[in-house]
């Protein structure tokens, strides 16, 4: 039977729901953020155990609610409920802000760095998705503002390869931007529609021809790409790929589902649920690429002891997850499969 | 009157207040489990102040016991509560000061529901949808004019 094993707890008294932990590209620092406005730094120490080495505060007057590590690892950007968006660099063995991002009209729910590094993307209760050019040193012009979505956007991610960003609403749509190169505009590049409401997460596969999303439908939905001139005959428009859903799995979460994380080093699903509980699927081996089956291997209930928010695979280390809760604690697990 | 000089809901039907809850000596025992139950969470709620009127919700049938129910160990609360006019603008906040006197009164263990009676409001799908959205509420309860205002409908008010 799979399983997950805990690791190690790691909780600050006091701090609060934890709203996010992002892994460091090299996978051995550990940065998580809150209710609290700090935005935390684990590492290991001399003996392995996982421990907090600096707390960034002063950055945000709210709410922060994601971080998130550039390609290159030497900076971390923090979206906070105030609005902004800081960029914080590290110096002389010391963490830094020595960007503040502004123009979101209310609460910055998500910010994600493309591949390249080229780009960083925002996105905002105020329903818009701005592209954000890394210029010079601590430099960021704004490339794009994106009204295509209705309603509030909860999270963006970028394409593991390219410059294509995805973003997930509380209008129950996936979308997808990218630049046009005739003209150097960003553009809304596809609609996924299927879920019945707010999508709250998404997660590209290791080579971004599948995208998971979940939601508070409560249901996964597995999407797959479809190139122009793809051999199933799929239409596609303007030279851009087709999206469609190809797998739904629904029974498996009691509650909204607030977080999925699509490993790319083991292809293993894992969720974060309102139910308290964290679950990981896998895939059939040999299943359908245009109608796959995923089965869940492993349910851990009472993961934590209130709503798991956030689910992320350690992206050099094997089966290594981190997850945090509103109980104010983030879990480091470790997940085998006999 | 915070929400400008036009009363929405000029004469609301008035309902009379249930009995105090009787406390039995079982209660007082410490040996004694004592799991939450309908009657209780209707307490929690029933004196909460209307944001309109310098009434209760219980008094404008806002609240009431028979749409609460509790799953003790499953850790659910379920509330609906019924809008006096199917248009009321009032909803969402009214729905917010339930959610946050539960917040802060119950064990963090609880899942909190707090929906419209059904067929109760125009936007019921739309109310219950934000109400639920814990992101949202987050934010919502960060406004310091916000807040302000839910613990004024939270507060217990003095009355003659």
């Amino acid at each position: 039977m799979a399983k997950l094993e805990v690791v190690q707890i790691l909780t600050k008294k006091d701090s609060g729901r934890i709203w996010n932990v992002s892994w460091h590209p090299k996978g051995d620092v550990l940065a998580s953020c809150g209710e609290d406005k700090c935005i935390r730094i684990w590492a290991k120490d001399l003996l392995g155990k996982w421990t907090n080495k600096i707390v960034l505060t002063d950055g945000h007057k709210r709410t922060i609610r994601q971080v998130a590590w550039s390609p290159c690892g030497n900076y971390l950007a923090s979206a906070g409920f105030d609005a902004t968006t800081c960029i914080w660099s590290k110096q002389d063995g010391e963490f830094e802000c020595n960007a503040t991002l502004e123009g979101h009209e209310n609460e910055v729910k998500s910010v994600a760095w493309s591949k390249s590094g080229q780009y960083l993307g925002t996105c905002s209760r105020d329903k818009s998705v701005w592209i954000w050019e890394v210029a010079e040193e601590n430099e960021y012009d704004c490339a794009a503002v994106l009204n295509a979505h209705t309603q509030d956007v909860k999270k963006i991610i970028w394409h593991p390869k390219k410059d294509i960003l995805a973003s997930a609403s509380y209008d129950n749509t996936i979308k997808f931007f990218r630049e046009d190169v005739s003209d150097g505009d960003w553009v809304c590049c596809g609609t996924l529609v299927g879920h019945d409401s707010t999508v709250w997460s998404i997660s590209f596969d290791g080579d971004g021809s599948r995208l998971a999303s979940c939601s508070d439908d409560c249901t996964i939905k597995i999407w797959k790409e479809y190139v122009p001139g793809n051999p199933e005959g799929v239409a596609t428009v303007d030279n851009d790929s087709t999206w469609k859903c190809v797998c739904t799995l629904s029974g498996q979460h009691s509650r909204t589902i607030y977080d999925i994380n699509w490993c790319p080093i083991t292809g293993l699903l894992a969720t974060a649920c309102a139910d308290d509980s964290v679950r990981i699927f896998k895939e059939d081996v040999g299943s359908d690429l245009s109608a796959p089956t995923f089965n869940l291997i492993c349910n851990v209930e009472k993961a934590h002891n209130e709503d798991v928010n956030c689910v992320s695979w350690n992206p050099t280390a094997k089966g290594l997850l981190a997850t945090c809760s509103d109980d104010g604690e983030i879990k480091i697990w470790n997940f085998i499969d006999n | 009157m915070p929400f400008g000089t036009q009363l929405e809901n000029q004469n609301p039907t008035l309902y009379s207040k249930s009995a105090d809850r009787l406390v039995t000596q079982e209660e007082y025992n410490d040996d004694i489990a004592d799991d939450f139950d309908e009657r209780e969470i209707f307490d929690l709620i029933r004196n909460i102040n209307d944001p309109e009127h310098p009434l209760t919700l219980e008094e404008l049938h806002v609240v009431r016991q028979n749409l609460i129910s509790v799953e003790n160990d499953k850790n659910n609360v379920f509330i609906n509560f019924t809008p006096t006019i199917p248009h009321c603008s009032m909803a969402t906040l009214i729905g917010l000061s339930i959610r946050v006197k539960l917040l802060r009164c119950l064990p963090p263990r609880f899942k909190v529901k707090v929906e419209v009676t059904p067929g109760t409001h125009n936007a019921e799908h739309q109310v219950n949808k934000q109400l639920a959205d814990k992101e949202r509420v987050a934010a919502a309860l960060e406004n310091s004019h916000l807040i302000k205002v839910i613990n004024q409908c939270i507060a217990p008010r003095n009355r003659a």
